[in-house]
């Protein structure tokens, strides 16, 4: 096949197996792909392991582009609970509007929402970094272990509960931060990574307007007097 | 005059037990953490009895006449079932908790007996895929050490809800044990007291677990089976709920299934016994009309043959062992017992597996302990023990007729005690009486 023509699938037509198996395939001979009509249906594109570029063109349900590897995936529309959960490598680029545990527990790669990311948001991030154009949901980054997320909007309740090496920079308000999570100062070096991630996700904001927030490290050990803290 | 001297009196309430623990929180203000599973005594196994043949049933020649051991587990959706030569698997236990010295001989001795092995939490260490026939990958709610290329790399997936010995808890793993290779596995800061969440990061109840199984599938093209993991608790409804969300096999583990680290409270007080649980899993198999298409592994305080045989009997299609593995290899083994008496226990008590300073090498990641153990000649121990269990059942189920393990029922068995017989639900021994069934009389 002409590399510069994509190869179109189409969820109207195909099914959901027929669709993923092709994009698994070890002989697949594209490097552009464009899925139509995905209708909201679950685990579009899950387990991409080749460096392709795949745009599903439409809104999209539970865990689109799960776990992928290498590929770059756009989601023309909204993406369901846990867009990109699990990624490792690539990138991820949603549209519209992201629901719950996006990005949950990826591991690499860049996911960006170009909406708002309801609820949990980037739970248990392993190392991902996650840009949102617009708002997240409460209980974003908890437990978040490594990676960064950029908030251009505001940040609901109890960011970055028991939080641990994850980086966060919300530029808007924080309804509350969690357990062990605090505001911290902002060097030379966060800037110029905040400035590079924006970047990527296609914005050139003031990075002074931002706040990075992070771990006090005060309960990365169990004591008595940190009780109450839990 | 005949003189009255008073006996000193302990209290059945207030034991030395209870004195003790009353006294340790009180120094020092932490509940306690210990590994194992519950150790209060429970109805178990050993209140029923296998109703031999004689006149009305047939015995099968113990040495001579072949009584089959083989199962096939996760058929119903599966490209590649697993095919195990023996009902008795291992159970799932992390590297990071064990050694990996320890985890590779857990796939040495499964592997030579033809059964497999599950990882834990924390991830897949070559060292276990390396030597297990058939590894079994838990999909935890940390997902620490959760990579995709593992996931295509294993045999099965489990999808673990909780484990018998903390029901609704997540896990534990001390700072002591977080090294340089177990951090970097799990993305964590080296040294840290390590908390696994309790819930899963990406969907919540049933009608989400439904999605994210036909994920999985998806990701790994339909060739594993996919196990749905739980501690026993409201059994009946969980196995339900899980056959609905498309498991090919359900794990229920009881509250005797053992822990890496969790608090004693939580250990001793939360779930129901492994007895208790398994006649709920079997009723919602049945109802649903998929026992035996949708396989019932029972974990919690399997140690003998006879275990295994009555499980089976109730209607489970396998175990798991957890603790009994790992007293094979050789934890607690009276050899090390002036260690185990240097850290306040004695061989055949210690639980402080949190604690990384296992005498016998198994549950640390401290360099010089772990040298201790042979994992050659562990996995040779174990596989010496996989085989006396399942020559065992098998002895038991040739004397109940039967030429398959799977051939065993309830109608084979009978409790000794009434509580045994409530919960196994089978009649109490020169009865037909099940306590708790309609109808039952004397």
């Amino acid at each position: 096949m002409d590399a510069l023509t994509p190869l179109e699938l189409d969820l109207s037509t195909s099914t959901l197996r027929e669709v993923n198996a092709t994009l698994h395939a070890p002989d697949l001979d594209a490097d552009t792909v464009v899925v139509r009509h995905p209708a909201g249906k679950h685990s579009v594109a899950v387990g991409l392991t080749k460096p392709i570029s795949v745009t599903i063109d439409g809104h999209v349900g539970y865990y689109a582009a799960g776990m992928n590897q290498a590929a770059d995936v756009v989601i023309n529309g909204n993406a369901g609970v846990g867009v990109a959960e699990n990624m490792m490598s690539g990138s991820v680029w949603v549209k519209g509007s992201a629901s719950q545990s996006a990005g949950a527990t990826a591991h690499g790669g860049l996911l960006v929402i170009e909406g708002d990311a309801a609820a949990r948001c980037g739970i248990s991030m392993k190392g991902v970094d996650i840009v949102v154009g617009g708002s997240i949901g409460h209980m974003s980054a908890f437990m978040a272990q490594a990676g960064t997320l950029v908030v251009r909007g505001d940040a609901g309740d109890a960011l970055g509960d028991s939080i641990y090496e994850a980086r966060l920079y919300v530029r808007g308000t924080v309804a509350s931060l969690g357990a062990d999570c605090v505001a911290k100062e902002m060097g030379p070096e966060h800037h110029e990574q905040l400035a590079a991630l924006l970047k990527a996700a296609g914005h050139d904001d003031d990075t002074h307007e931002y706040t990075r927030y992070g771990s006090s490290r005060t309960l990365y050990h169990f004591h008595v007097d940190n009780a109450s803290a839990y | 005059m005949t003189r009255h001297i008073t006996q000193p009196r302990e209290s059945a309430t207030f034991n030395r037990s209870v004195i003790a623990e009353i006294q340790r929180a009180a120094e020092t203000g932490i509940y306690d953490i210990r590994g194992w599973g519950a150790k209060r005594s429970l109805p178990h196994f050993d209140d029923l009895l296998f109703l031999g043949a004689s006149m009305s049933r047939y015995p099968l020649e113990g040495y001579r006449e072949r009584c089959g051991t083989d199962i096939v587990l996760g058929d119903r959706n599966a490209k590649y079932p697993l095919h195990l030569d023996t009902p008795v698997t291992i159970a799932g236990m992390s590297f990071g908790a064990l050694s990996g010295r320890a985890k590779e001989a857990l796939g040495r001795g499964a592997s030579e007996v033809g059964t497999s092995t599950t990882t834990g939490d924390g991830g897949m260490t070559p060292e276990e895929r390396g030597q297990s026939k058939n590894l079994v990958y838990q999909y935890l709610p940390s997902r620490y050490g959760m990579n995709p290329d593992d996931l295509r790399k294993a045999d099965a997936i489990e999808i673990v809800l909780g484990q018998g010995a903390k029901p609704g808890g997540g896990g534990m793993l001390l700072g002591q044990k977080i090294t340089e290779r177990v951090a970097g596995m799990r993305t964590l800061p080296q040294g840290v007291d390590q908390r696994s969440a309790s819930r899963h990061p990406d969907w919540t109840g049933p009608d989400d677990l439904t999605i994210k199984i036909a994920e999985l599938r998806e990701i790994t093209d339909w060739e594993k089976p996919i196990y749905v993991k739980v501690g026993a608790t409201r059994t009946y409804y969980d196995v339900k709920l899980a056959v609905h969300a498309g498991a090919d096999v359900v794990v229920v583990d009881g509250m005797q299934g053992g822990t890496a680290a969790t608090q004693e409270v939580f250990i001793e007080h939360v779930g129901i016994p492994t007895l208790a649980a398994i006649p709920q899993a079997v009723q919602a198999l049945q109802e649903l009309g998929v026992h035996r298409k949708v396989q019932l592994i029972v974990s919690g305080g399997i140690r003998t043959g006879a275990d295994v045989a009555k499980a089976m009997a109730l209607g489970a299609d396998a175990v798991a062992i957890g603790t009994a593995a790992l007293i094979a290899l050789g934890d607690n083994d009276p050899r090390w017992q002036e260690e185990y008496e240097a850290l306040g226990t004695t061989a055949g008590a210690y639980d402080d597996f949190q604690a990384g300073r296992d005498p016998a090498g198994i549950t640390t990641q401290d360099p010089e302990l772990q040298l201790r153990f042979d994992p050659v000649e562990g996995g040779r121990r174990l596989a010496n023990y996989l085989r006396v269990l399942t020559m065992e059942a098998q002895t038991i189920a040739r004397a109940c007729g039967k030429a398959h393990l799977q051939h065993l029922e309830p109608e084979d068995l009978v409790a000794i005690t009434i509580e045994a017989a409530a919960m196994a639900r089978v009649p109490l021994a020169g009865t037909s009486w099940i306590p708790g069934q309609p109808g039952a009389g004397l």
